[in-house]
């Protein structure tokens, strides 16, 4: 038994090593974000930082409050879309079985394919006549495409697994269909439902190529275009970048800590299930 | 309704654009004339074309098999029992994800000629005498992008290969042993076949996401120097948003389109199987 144990130890000492080494690149964003613009030009290059220095922050704060709003506005706003359109959907999806429920997913599958360069392509062409390139909406929209797809895919093979005489003894004590849905649906389906909110929240805060192409209004550009723009730039004050950086990746590093057991879910069930 | 107008739609339009010719005065005219294969003629005509096509193949095999390969090193090892094993294994999911810009931005930093790390690494252990231009080489840039994007691909291989492995009953790996059957044996001739399901469902996966590949390459070369990077979906953003030709870019869209729409009834095929074999 000891001999197992000791064999468990070496195994985690090795996946420490992985870990380490691959979420390397994760640790020098915060080291050079730490850093002062001289230290920055040493070589070698120091491994922590020879002096704390918050400069970094202050200058990311300074420069990105726009940018920061923009991000949760598209960040919120694909939640609240994607939420809306998915979730019903999803339960309608779940409780017909028809040909054209089959073949709905089909296209929806298949529709989650298609390369964003040809969405930015076409819904610029369609927001540009309907005069939104300057809103939020033509942005949070284009992210929605991309959420909606994905969580009702998610959300349907959960609600596949709610027990139908749950539904029908609600319907016989008086409830309407929308009451099922708000009242039994919803909350037994609740990991799944927090799975695709998280992942469209994601998904609206990490967009890039929908933010740099249906976006002219400057006050609107969120964190990842103003990274993008940021690292073009000739010389590029690394630790304000970085700091930058690291403001961008806080909500994926909160919801892997919050909500570990839903990032898994999401990911197998959007891969697999059927 | 939604889908119609958000699937259905951009790839109406998508097609309808590129036998136009579709530029910048067409939004204020709203004229688009109508100019028939032209868009695609030009199209061939361009060098570009040919270097980002044979780019993009670079591109997706490349990551593909590295991204495959280190992520079923890993779910074959993160099958072992041991202590913080489930915690480490999430930790991993972190760059996957992170804003894929924010993680361009961290390799143009690693890649930096004079103070990057990778260029110190490499030199430290005597690999190279003079550091290498990762970004502003031709060589190097398709190189370098790669290396970030395997480098993002790498977990979500990991987690959904894990998942398939978990699924393989344990009675099986007992009965290998029993037979006298090493590690590797029962690697290959348990582990492997049951999981030709999920490895294949994962691969067409990525096949669709490195064909959607943009983030990355846009936030670490731009498709340059010249055009070393650009893969067709850089180069029809260029095609678009910089030369507001948006004929010729949808003219490149529907090339993508056609390739991924393949690849995702592959896809369906293979999952339903994966679904099946799971049954």
């Amino acid at each position: 038994m000891t001999r197992v144990l000791g064999a468990g130890r070496g195994s985690t000492v090795i996946a420490v090593v992985i870990v380490l080494v691959l979420l390397f690149p994760l640790y020098w964003i915060v080291n050079v974000s730490l850093m002062n613009q001289i230290d920055i030009l040493r070589s070698p290059p120091p491994f922590i930082p020879p002096q704390v220095s918050l400069d970094g922050y202050r200058a990311a704060f300074a420069e990105a409050g726009t940018t920061l709003t923009s991000s949760l506005v598209y960040g919120v706003g694909t939640v609240i879309a994607t939420m809306t359109i998915a979730t019903p959907a999803a339960y309608a999806l779940s409780r017909l079985t028809t040909r054209v429920t089959v073949a709905f997913l089909f296209v929806l599958l298949l529709a989650q394919t298609i390369p964003g360069i040809v969405m930015a392509n076409s819904l610029y062409a369609l927001f540009a006549q309907l005069r939104w390139l300057s809103s939020y909406q033509a942005v949070i929209l284009a992210d929605t495409t991309i959420a909606v797809p994905f969580a009702i895919i998610v959300m349907r093979a959960f609600m596949l697994s709610i027990p139908r005489e749950l539904i029908e003894a609600a319907v016989i004590d008086g409830a309407g269909p929308w009451r099922v849905f708000r009242s039994i649906v919803v909350p037994l389906s609740r990991n799944a439902v927090v799975a695709a909110a998280l992942f469209a929240f994601l998904f609206g805060w990490g967009d890039f190529l929908f933010a740099v192409t249906l976006n002219a209004d400057a006050h609107k550009v969120p964190l990842t275009v103003g990274i993008y723009r940021f690292v073009g730039s000739y010389s590029v004050a690394w630790p304000s970048l970085m700091a930058l950086a690291v403001i961008a990746s806080v909500p994926a590093a909160i919801l892997l800590v919050a909500a570990q057991r839903f990032v898994a879910t999401g990911l197998t069930a959007g891969a697999i299930k059927e | 309704m939604f889908v119609a107008i958000f699937y259905l739609y951009p790839i109406a339009k998508n097609v309808a654009m590129s036998f136009q010719s579709y530029t910048a005065t067409s939004f204020v005219t709203g004229e688009a004339p109508f100019v028939g294969l032209r868009n695609f003629g030009r199209l061939l005509n361009f060098s570009d074309f040919r270097s980002s096509a044979i780019n993009t193949v670079i591109f997706s095999v490349g990551s593909l098999v590295f991204q495959f390969v280190i992520g079923l090193g890993l779910a074959v090892f993160f099958q072992k029992r041991f202590p913080l094993n489930g915690v480490l294994r999430s930790l991993l999911l972190l760059p996957w994800l992170m804003p894929v810009i924010v993680s361009g931005a961290i390799w143009v930093r690693l890649f930096d000629l004079d103070h990057g790390v990778v260029n110190f690494a490499l030199h430290s252990i005597g690999l190279v005498s003079q550091p290498i231009p990762w970004l502003a080489s031709a060589q190097w840039a398709l190189v370098s992008v790669l290396i970030a994007n395997i480098w993002i691909g790498i977990p979500f291989n990991l987690v959904i290969l894990h998942g398939g492995l978990a699924a393989i009953p344990a009675e099986l790996y007992e009965a290998a042993s029993i037979d006298g059957a090493n590690a590797w044996q029962r690697f290959r001739y348990v582990s492997w076949p049951l999981l030709r399901p999920v490895s294949t469902v994962v691969l067409v996966l990525g096949v669709i996401y490195t064909l959607r590949v943009f983030d990355v390459i846009m936030s670490i070369t731009r498709g340059g120097p010249g055009n070393a990077s650009q893969t067709l979906n850089t180069w029809g953003y260029q095609l678009s948003f910089s030369r507001l030709d948006f004929g010729l870019g949808a003219a490149v869209g529907d090339i993508l389109i056609v390739v991924s729409m393949a690849f995702g009834l592959v896809y369906l095929r293979s999952q339903r199987r994966a679904a099946e074999a799971s049954r």
